[in-house]
């Protein structure tokens, strides 16, 4: 991809080689039996952070590396060829969990968490999702209620990526009343009293640790809270286009690798005397799959650029998450009908893909909701 | 200590090379890649300088722009203190020239240890470490497993065939890198940030003073493996097992 991205230096590539190395050497040879496993080793991240994939983004003091939003792409798009998204999420969930507390957090907290857990040493996960819902944010029913110099959390939370081996949760509580207003963010370490996980089983992203996680009286100082009370939202927001523009490169990476297995599978495949490649229907539909694909990443490219001139295109990413993840739909499904019975068991890649589209398109803002904001941005 | 190392470019062993016109050369959208091993005498002058306080290490590279982006994303982002391109036409050096060069940044520089790569994997040469050592009047060990430091001398592991020999160099020597020596690292995000400001340096062979620039070898031509045979279909086993054994006569 990087021959036909124009605004990718020799830095960015260099970094995308570093990456495309790691993944050859780390990933790639172990994912498939980490995915039967349901789990992957929790050395990976510290291998991670010798490439400097965790410390991408975050401030110097932290000990992280900025970089611009090519890095990001970039990073995401080669980690991506592995063909997990499950590894992918959970690798890298502290893109979520930190970017609150970085732009909130009282220096001690940050101190106190970001370092470790940018050098792979810590696990950390972000908990917002509640069993009552996940769309609706402002809603939330988890409480953390002030007894002199401490929190006390009582509530749930469901689908949270890295939660169960997370050493340091953001957890996304109500101290004030209801609305968008009354929420906080509270920084929970892993092994506070009060505090149970039980993993998850799932449609794709088998690789990757989803917890259910109760908060049954779990106590944290009142240091923990990021920022002050009431901020909850505000933090959350600054997640908001670097996690929906990252959706959209994984799902741009995953129609790429589905155009490339299909077409080649088309190639050697025979039927009724000949090659699949040479059947019009069939070559249509790689055709259609590379349109989208080309499409997608136009707009991924676009709306990345306009993130970094610092424009705050908030409907144009919503709109970017959404037609990559249901261009992503369209081709991993004609990918898996290409490949027929290959297609459909275990091994494929794009068996895994097909598996892990839905979630593209309900995580970080499930369409609808995004269709909602983006109406609402544009003004209709 | 001062160790000098070798980052050149190698073309990518997967890709797919055309013939230049007049047969001497390669041509076309080329991909390259760092020598691999390159990389882990790179890896080796790493190891070395972080057990060893004090330590200097110098990447060389032999040719144009592109040259200079190896040594800049291979060697400095990896760690290595700075870089000198000798601005050469690569299709126009041979191993000789190449070990001229190395001796003159020898004595411009003065290293300790020069390490190079046992070979590049695109030449298959395996002489430039050799020829270099022998120019120089310096002790080598080539094809490297191991290397450690013992006061002023270098302890070296060599595969050898049928099991390892070690020697004992006095240093300044010459060393060349075996693919088991180490694993090498990763060019890491910060690595990258701060080659950038790492000097490199550009040097011209004239400017080396070499006594002896020529090429010793000439590219007479250069051709593409022939493709592989068509094969044959045999009825049975009894077939199969008489044409191994009186046709390829491998059984
Ligand atoms: C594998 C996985 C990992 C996840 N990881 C995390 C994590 O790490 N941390 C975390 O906090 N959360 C995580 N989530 C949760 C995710 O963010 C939510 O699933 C998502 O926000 C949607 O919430 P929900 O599932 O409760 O669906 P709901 O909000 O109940 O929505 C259900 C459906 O209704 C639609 N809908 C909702 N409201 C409207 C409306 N007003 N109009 C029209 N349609 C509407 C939605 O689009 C969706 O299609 C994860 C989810 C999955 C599947």
């Amino acid at each position: 991809m990087s021959r036909s991205n124009p605004h990718l230096t020799p830095d960015h590539e260099a970094f995308a080689l570093a990456v495309r190395t790691f993944v050859a050497r780390e990933i790639a040879p172990h994912v498939e039996a980490w995915e039967e496993a349901e789990t992957f080793p929790r050395e990976l991240y510290a291998k991670a952070a010798d490439v400097g994939l965790l410390s991408l983004g975050f401030p110097e003091s932290l000990g992280g590396v900025p970089g611009d939003v090519w890095y990001r792409l970039v990073a995401t798009m080669e980690l991506a060829r592995a063909g997990s998204g499950g590894l992918l999420a959970g690798l890298m969930s502290h893109t979520i969990a930190l970017p609150p507390l970085c732009a909130l957090g009282s220096d001690e907290l940050q101190q106190r968490v970001v370092p470790q857990v940018l050098a792979g040493r810590a696990i950390a996960a972000l908990a917002v999702t509640e069993p009552g819902g996940g769309s609706d944010v402002a809603n939330l029913q988890t409480r953390a209620v002030r007894d002199g110099d401490e929190y006390v959390l009582h509530g749930s939370k469901v689908f949270i990526t890295s939660g169960v081996r997370a050493d340091f949760l953001t957890v996304a509580v109500r101290t004030g009343g209801p609305g968008a207003g009354g929420v906080s963010l509270m920084l929970v370490e892993g092994d506070r009293p009060g505090l149970h996980r039980t993993p998850m089983k799932k449609m794709g992203w088998w690789c990757s640790d989803t917890a259910t996680i109760f908060l049954d009286g779990c106590r944290v100082p009142a240091s923990n809270l990021i920022g002050s009370e009431g901020l909850g939202f505000l933090g959350l927001m600054h997640n908001f286009n670097g996690e929906r523009l990252g959706l959209a490169a994984t799902a741009w990476a995953f129609a790429q690798i589905c155009l490339e297995d299909a077409v080649a599978y088309a190639r050697e495949r025979q039927t009724f005397g000949k090659p699949l490649i040479q059947r019009q229907v069939i070559r249509h539909k790689l055709v259609d799959m590379a349109m989208r694909v080309e499409a997608v990443r136009a707009m991924v490219f676009d709306v990345a650029w306009q993130v970094e001139q610092g424009l705050e295109p908030v409907a144009e990413v919503c709109l970017c998450k959404n037609f990559a993840t249901e261009a992503l739909e369209f081709v991993a499904g004609e990918a898996v009908q290409i490949l027929g019975g290959a297609g459909y068991v275990r091994g494929a890649r794009i068996e895994r893909i097909f598996r892990e589209t839905k979630v593209l398109s309900i995580g970080g803002g499930a369409s609808e909701v995004l269709k909602d904001l983006a109406a609402r941005q544009l003004g209709y | 200590m001062k160790i000098l190392v070798s980052a050149k470019r190698v073309s990518d062993p997967n890709a797919r090379l055309a013939i230049s016109k007049d047969g001497k050369w390669i041509e076309g959208d080329v991909e390259y890649i760092l020598n691999p091993f390159c990389e882990n005498a790179i890896e080796a002058a790493l190891q070395l300088a972080e057990a060893h306080d004090g330590t200097e290490t110098i990447a060389v590279g032999i040719g144009d722009d592109e040259t200079a982006r190896f040594i800049r994303q291979g060697a400095l982002a990896r760690g290595i203190d700075r870089g000198i391109l000798v601005t050469a036409d690569e299709a126009e050096i041979d191993s000789d020239l190449i070990a001229r060069i190395y001796q003159g940044l020898a004595y411009r520089e003065k290293p300790d240890i020069i390490l190079l790569g046992k070979q590049a994997i695109d030449g298959d040469s395996n002489q430039v470490g050799q020829l270099l050592a022998e120019y120089l009047g310096w002790p080598q060990a080539t094809f490297a497993s191991k290397i450690d430091i013992e006061g002023n001398e270098v302890i070296v592991q060599r595969e050898v065939d049928g099991g390892l020999e070690t020697l004992a160099l006095t240093m300044p020597c010459v060393i060349t890198a075996d693919l088991r020596l180490n694993e090498p690292r990763y060019a890491s995000l910060a690595g990258i940030m701060k080659a950038k400001k790492k000097q490199l340096d550009e040097l011209e062979i004239d400017d080396l003073e070499l006594e002896d620039t020529d090429a010793k070898v000439e590219i007479v031509g250069m051709s593409t493996p022939t493709g592989r045979k068509a094969g044959v279909i045999v009825k049975d086993v009894d077939e199969l097992l008489a044409k191994l054994h009186n046709e390829a006569r491998v059984i």
